[in-house]
């Protein structure tokens, strides 16, 4: 695709024009191999004979001559006492909170019948702001997952609770009474009354011990502030990332993006907005958070403490302060974002990803010299996202080693799995005389233990939360435990002799101290949360700047030839506590476009270098231990290194994930005492010849060399120009040239009652994928896997598209060669348009596809025959065809085949069958919804009233959803302020007029000289 | 004569418009009080004489002053504990049935229930004639097809017979035309009938003609039953309880909505929970065998399975509040005569055709719904008839199937 000045490119293959990609490039359905090339039929589906034909037309008459003889008997069952609060067909919706280990939101949950069926951000809690992961989206998935513990368990065996709470309790009695040590091994826990049901736990076996740990752990950034510093990006003008991926992954994102996207939306109306924060990013793989940067650019592992270090010295330099005598590094930008730093003093912040307490102390003093505590940073009001202490864990594994533990209960945790010396506490496990673990699988920790005491899960149970000091919020059940389990609250209250083991009691109880008869319970219940404010403080952290220095100095490398492992957090998978989620599994990272796997992600160069090659496997070995991962060709990667991300690999998860990529925690080391996700000893890469190939969505739908599919421009520019970066195609007619949208062979359509449409704003899209899995949970999305996702099969409804980009310009051959380095990034997502000159409408030979009086593109899939004609002839490639009855065919086994995983389905949308197009319905259950409430009130609909599933969950709020014909609509009034701006239509040239504009992207950087100048020859 | 009959109605209708003005001096309290009645008092009281579950309430508001009723409605389980002896007799009466407190009707409310039920003895023929009125309209309607069908067959009867009849003259005439009289005379007529349809049955022309009439016919009856493929029109299943909507909804008329909670809320209407029928039945016909079935499900703690009358297909999308509470039918529009039937059975096709002929005849219930507004305004400058559901949209894929 190319851009008046840009070339943009989806992956390496299509800058390169690779043969395979020149191969599916023009083919619309990228069928699979025919049927001898490859095994497993099922998942061919091209390779049906004239025989098959009769067969099947044969059945099919005398199916229909069945059906005429006689109608099945249906059944319809209703409650025999229903619950008041219950009217079938009717969603209630329940205030409640999302908690998975440091992981928090404050959400609503819709429940049809008594069964949750989607997850929803709660806009009450000040702290989550109604913003939701796709991991907490997917969560209601999970709930329903067939291979959880369907109760409680001795030695691998079904057992009762009472007998198992017997022998625990004579178990721990026996321990105690011996002096024994026991120890509860627990990920972050948010709930404050949970503690005190630990603390009542203690009380009863004093030689207790809690360690917490956390898999992503944040002790350096802990060590450093003394506590967990609220962040507040959206004070900032001036925000500089040192590794830290705060929009994907790294401690609260999507409470940060909602925050960042404050200060990145930008109004071309008169008096609109005009400034932006400026937002750099050092880091060592292309991260989430880095495409979304102003300023990017990478170091290598090795050099992270420096760079921090060189950091402070250029701001210490403006602001006279003494620098640290640290060897220099050199990083591109640093200079320049020290410069904007002190320039926007007091609304200035730095994060840092890493994990040394060393330097996050650098980058304390740092955030300290700019003015960022007090403004951007609060150490008044700290979370407890990450409360884990990376030191208390190699003692407790050490210790348990050594044999010293006599009991042991995990809480929730998966050591084995998901801490680096999980393989040790393995070992060590069978010297432990009493294993428990409340784990709700059998996973790798908990299938070594002795007692499985499974916990419910979030949706099933009572809880709360402390996310931040002082805000609080509720947890509390949706739907009865659907297994055996127990809330492992109730558990201990059990082991520990309380009177009652009723957690629900406990909690209300505990909390009237909480509420001091202020409030009342009830309402705190329906709204979920319970704020007493924040108490900002302008205290900066104690920090022993020389130490830290010294540290720094022998830890890291100026300069390094060696390869080197960086690992990250994926931003649809995290930790992999999640990773038996198909709808997980199958969300492409935001970056490389690859799901179903990790993978060996590699730059261009070093590719080249080591003679690696993408989809070819390579076992990766680091200090002895070494995994096999294929190899993904990652633009903008920092040269010399490899990254492999955790979250992979799991082994007793279930289905989705056993077996799927592998575990890179085991190559997580100890650097000054906390964990340091990079390593730096001895990494060799290996090719083993054989292919496996990466799922990866990046060059499926190719643009065809359509024009201006994306388009951006610089702040400055638009600041001149509020049209800076629009493309405006222009036709060459009879009558001299005409502007492509005046244009037409159609009448255009007539709305007289609604006219739906959604403006998406490509400034504050960060690719986080959230609505993805919203629209997934919302309209019974199949789940199709690993190989149909590399059939070019994937059912997604909406996709975020992501190009790649440099400021070479167009004809400079050499600079696009080494654009690859370190590319541009823009996210486009993409669903269908609901053209008003749909191409599709026109070549439907059965009218399966028409035009509403609302502005919907129709799809009837009950008169779909499948021809595809449509989807050829879709300009944005969002039409899916569906291959197979994923919701019931054995070969689809992602949680759907069975009742239990059926239950999560949105029973107002169809579940579609076999050899039917599908596509974006703009969630036209929820308008019609939402017209019959009002209609029911007898009024117009209000706007916002009716939200689509993926406005709804965007953290950013970068989607807006609505009636264009209601004039006071958010939608009508940015339209208006745009329209003469930024918002333009995707493929203007072909003139479908589609009813979803996007907003040009605006980077606040300068333009190259470079650049400016080629641009001046040209116009010369 | 026809002066005679016009004078006749011109004095009818007179009369009928004095009666209703009389009658509509507290139109408002009683139509308000029937709402009330009908949902909430309907299921246990009769407003004849004639005891339900509670008793008549025919002259209740002569045999009890008005600030007892207000009391009693608002708590009788109070006005019984006050040892009121009028109240505990009527309890013991009804097998110390617990009526249920509607804490939350004003006084005005309860008159105008009270305003209702002496209507209703007031006038008790005016009743039926108002609610008749709508069938009668519908019945047309549908008759008017059936009319047409046996006319137009006994239109073919009459003409195959002018035909036959027709074609023998024509082959007499032909015959003495061209036989002497002694010839005609000499062959029997059967054995002439049997000869001429020897002749018939070798004519090709004829043979062609036959066979193409049967593969018409054949092919007629298959495309009519491919049509008639997955239509249940009739289906009455038999149930698992024999509930009677005869009784139920046609003798003690106990509003649709008492039961079938959902109908003026959500998508579906729903078949009662078992508590709904233990409002009354815990009390009424306790004893009757199929009751006891409700009894024993809810011992067994076993839902009851009722078998589903109507089907729709999962593809179609119906929401029983737009129709009932929005577009204001009536549930008999699609469900027919309920109030008759001793077993339910579908009276409506509902085929796709069905709905989308409903679709296009039916005006939309814009009257006071302020959605509409800007759509009935926009219809009315461009059209002279009234707004019908298909002028909206009513026929879009969308609206049902998603």
């Amino acid at each position: 695709m190319e851009n008046t000045t840009k070339r943009y490119w989806r992956g390496i293959e299509e800058l390169k024009n690779d043969a395979e990609f020149v191969k599916y490039a023009d083919r619309e359905f990228g069928d699979a191999p025919s049927a001898d090339e490859k095994e497993g039929a099922i998942f061919d589906g091209t390779g049906s004979h004239r025989r098959d034909f009769l067969k099947v037309l044969g059945f099919g008459m005398s199916a229909v001559a069945l059906a005429a003889c006689e109608a099945p008997v249906k059944n319809t069952i209703p409650y025999l006492n229903k619950p008041e609060d219950v009217e079938p067909t009717i969603a209630n919706w329940y205030a409640s909170t999302f908690v998975d280990g440091g992981e928090y939101a404050s959400v609503l949950v819709k429940t049809r019948e008594g069964r949750p069926i989607k997850i929803e951000g709660n806009k009450a809690s000040s702290v989550s702001q109604g913003t939701l992961s796709g991991r907490a989206q997917a969560s209601v998935l999970s709930l329903y997952d067939n291979e959880k513990l369907k109760g409680p368990q001795k030695g691998g065996q079904a057992a009762e609770w009472a007998t198992i709470d017997k022998e625990i309790v004579a178990g721990l009695a026996q321990v105690a009474s011996s002096g024994g040590q026991i120890r509860i091994v627990t990920n972050s826990i948010l709930s404050p009354s949970t503690k005190k049901v630990l603390g009542d736990f203690i009380a009863k076996y004093p030689t207790t011990k809690v360690v917490t740990y956390d898999a992503n752990s944040a002790a350096g950034l802990v060590a450093a502030n003394g506590v967990l510093p609220s962040f507040d990006f959206s004070k900032a003008k001036t925000i500089v990332s040192l590794g830290a991926d705060f929009l994907g992954s790294w401690i609260a994102p999507t409470e940060f993006a909602a925050q960042w996207a404050k200060t990145r939306r930008v109004s071309s109306a008169k008096d609109g907005n005009k400034e932006m924060s400026r937002h750099y990013q050092f880091e060592t793989i292309m991260s989430n958070t880095g495409a979304n940067a102003d300023y990017r650019s990478t170091y290598k592992p090795s050099q992270e403490g420096l760079v921090a270090a060189a950091l402070y010295n250029a701001v210490a330099a403006k602001v006279g302060a003494t620098a640290l005598s640290v060897a220099g590094v050199k990083v591109e930008y640093l200079e320049k974002a020290a410069a904007d730093l002190v320039a926007t003093k007091g609304a200035s912040i730095i994060v840092s990803g890493s994990n040394d307490p060393a330097v996050q102390s650098i980058v304390a003093a740092t955030n300290a010299l700019v003015g960022a505590y007090g403004t951007t940073i609060d150490l008044g009001t700290p979370v407890n996202y990450r409360q884990g202490s990376d030191a208390d864990m190699n003692a407790f594994i050490s210790e348990a080693k050594a044999g010293q533990i006599a009991a042991v209960i995990f809480y929730n945790a998966n050591p084995v799995y998901n801490h680096p010396r999980g393989a040790e506490l393995a070992e060590a496990l069978p010297k432990i005389g009493l294993t428990i673990a409340t784990n709700e699988k059998a996973d790798e920790t908990a299938s070594l233990v002795k007692y499985n005491t499974p916990d419910s899960h979030y949706l099933e149970s009572w809880n709360d939360a402390e996310p931040k000091k002082g805000f609080y919020s509720l947890t509390q059940p949706t739907i009865s435990t659907i297994f055996k389990t127990r809330q492992a609250q109730s558990s201990f209250l059990t082991w520990a002799g309380a009177a009652s083991a009723d957690y629900a009691a406990y909690l209300q109880a505990s909390w009237t101290g909480i509420l001091g008869g202020k409030v009342q319970w009830s309402q705190v219940l329906h709204d979920g949360v319970y704020e007493t404010g924040a108490s900002v403080s302008a205290a900066t952290p104690a920090v022993n700047l020389a130490d830290a220095a010294a540290v720094v100095a022998k830890t890291y490398k100026a300069s390094s030839e060696a390869l080197e492992l960086a690992i990250y957090e994926k931003v649809g998978m995290g930790t992999g506590s999640q990773a038996n989620n198909p709808w997980l599994q199958e969300l492409p990272e935001p970056i490389s476009k690859a799901c179903w796997t990790n993978y060996v992600a590699v730059s261009q160069k070093t590719a080249a270098d080591l003679k690696l090659e993408q989809d070819k496997e390579v076992e990766l070995t680091v200090a002895g231990k070494s995994i096999k991962l294929p190899v993904l060709v990652q633009p903008g990667q920092a040269n010399g290194t490899v990254a492999v991300s955790i979250g992979y690999g799991r082994t007793k998860a279930g289905k989705s994930a056993d077996g799927v990529g592998a575990n890179a925690y085991p190559f997580v080391t100890t650097v000054n005492g906390t964990l340091a996700f990079f390593n730096t000893a001895e990494v060799s890469v290996k090719a083993t010849g054989e292919e496996v190939k990466i799922a990866q969505t990046q060059t499926h739908n190719t643009v065809m060399a359509r024009e201006a599919v994306v388009q951006e421009t610089v702040l400055s520019e638009y600041k001149k120009n509020v049209e800076a970066g629009r493309f405006k195609p222009e036709i060459l007619t009879a009558e001299g040239k005409k502007t492509a949208t005046d244009i037409s062979l159609w009448n255009g359509h007539k709305y007289n009652n609604h006219a739906w449409g959604m403006v998406i704003d490509l400034n504050t899209c960060t690719g986080c994928s959230a609505c993805v899995v919203s629209c997934s949970a919302e309209n019974n999305v199949p789940v199709v896997g690993r190989q149909e996702v590399i059939n070019r099969r994937e059912m997604h409804w909406i996709r975020i598209d992501r190009y790649y980009s440099s400021d070479a310009s167009v004809e400079d051959l050499q600079g696009l060669e080494v654009a690859s380095e370190n590319p541009e990034v823009v996210f486009q997502p993409m669903l269908c348009q609901h053209c008003n000159n749909a191409p599709c409408e026109t070549v439907c030979p059965v009218l399966a596809t028409t035009h509403s009086t609302e502005g919907l593109n129709q799809m009837t899939y009950n008169r779909c025959i499948g021809t595809r004609y449509c989807a050829n002839n879709c300009p944005y490639k969002v039409r899916r065809f569906n291959w197979f009855r994923y919701y019931q065919t054995d070969e689809f086994d992602f949680h759907f085949n069975n009742d239990l995983g059926r239950m999560v389905l949105n029973p107002d949308v169809t579940v579609r069958s076999r050899g039917v197009m599908e596509k974006c319905s703009m969630c036209v259950q929820r308008i019609q919804a939402g017209k019959l409430e009002a209609k029911k009130e007898k009024r117009r609909p209000k706007d916002g009233e009716i939200q689509v599933a993926c406005a709804q969950s965007c953290p950013t709020n970068a989607i807006t959803f609505g009636d264009m014909n209601d004039p006071a609509s958010e939608i009508s009034q940015l339209l208006a302020a745009e329209k003469v701006g930024r918002a333009f239509g995707v493929i203007e040239e072909i003139n479908v007029k589609p009813s979803i504009s996007y907003l040009v992207k605006v980077r606040n950087k300068e333009r190259e000289a470079k650049k400016a100048e080629g641009e001046a020859k040209e116009h010369a | 004569m026809i002066t005679m009959k016009r004078l006749k109605f011109v004095a009818l209708t007179m009369l009928l418009g004095l009666f209703a003005s009389v009658v509509s001096v507290n139109a408002q309290d009683v139509a308000e009080g029937e709402q009330i009645f009908k949902n909430n008092c309907a299921a246990c009281h009769n407003t004849s004489a004639e005891p339900l579950v509670g008793p008549g309430l025919q002259g209740v508001s002569q045999r009890r002053p008005l600030d007892w009723i207000v009391k009693w409605v608002h708590n009788p389980q109070a006005v019984i504990a006050s040892g009121d002896k009028y109240a505990n007799e009527l309890y013991n009466k009804f097998g110390k049935a617990q009526m249920t407190a509607y804490p939350n009707y004003s006084e005005a409310q309860i008159k105008s229930v009270l305003a209702y039920i002496d209507a209703q003895n007031a006038a008790p023929a005016a009743a039926p004639a108002a609610g008749g009125a709508a069938p009668a309209a519908a019945a047309p309607a549908e008759s008017n097809g059936g009319m047409l069908q046996y006319i137009l067959i006994a239109l073919l009867g009459v003409m195959v017979l002018v035909l036959i009849a027709l074609l023998s003259i024509v082959t007499t005439l032909t015959k003495l035309a061209s036989l002497s009289p002694e010839e005609a005379a000499e062959v029997p007529l059967l054995e002439r009938i049997a000869e001429n349809a020897k002749k018939l049955a070798a004519n090709s022309a004829f043979k062609t003609g036959a066979a193409l009439l049967i593969t018409l016919l054949i092919g007629k009856a298959t495309i009519d039953a491919a049509y008639g493929v997955g239509i249940h029109q009739g289906y009455a299943p038999e149930q698992p309880i024999h509930f009677s909507h005869k009784l139920h909804a046609g003798n003690y008329q106990i509003n649709c909505a008492y039961c079938h909670t959902g109908v003026y809320k959500g998508k579906g209407a729903n078949v009662p929970s078992a508590n709904i029928c233990m409002n009354c039945h815990n009390v009424i016909k306790r004893e009757s065998p199929e009751i006891q079935k409700i009894y024993k499900a809810i011992e067994k703690d076993e839902p009851i399975q009722w078998i589903r009358v109507h089907n729709l297909p999962d593809l179609a999308y119906f929401n029983h509040a737009q129709h009932t509470n929005v577009g204001g039918l009536e549930c008999k529009n699609c469900h027919g005569e309920i109030e008759k039937m001793e077993v339910v059975q579908q009276r409506s096709t509902l085929t796709m055709g069905w709905c989308i002929d409903c679709h296009r005849k039916t005006d939309v219930n814009a009257k006071g719904n302020a959605y509409y507004d800007k759509l009935v305004e926009i219809h009315n400058s461009e059209n002279k008839g009234p707004l019908k559901v298909a002028n909206i949209g009513g026929l879009e894929c969308s609206k049902c199937h998603y």
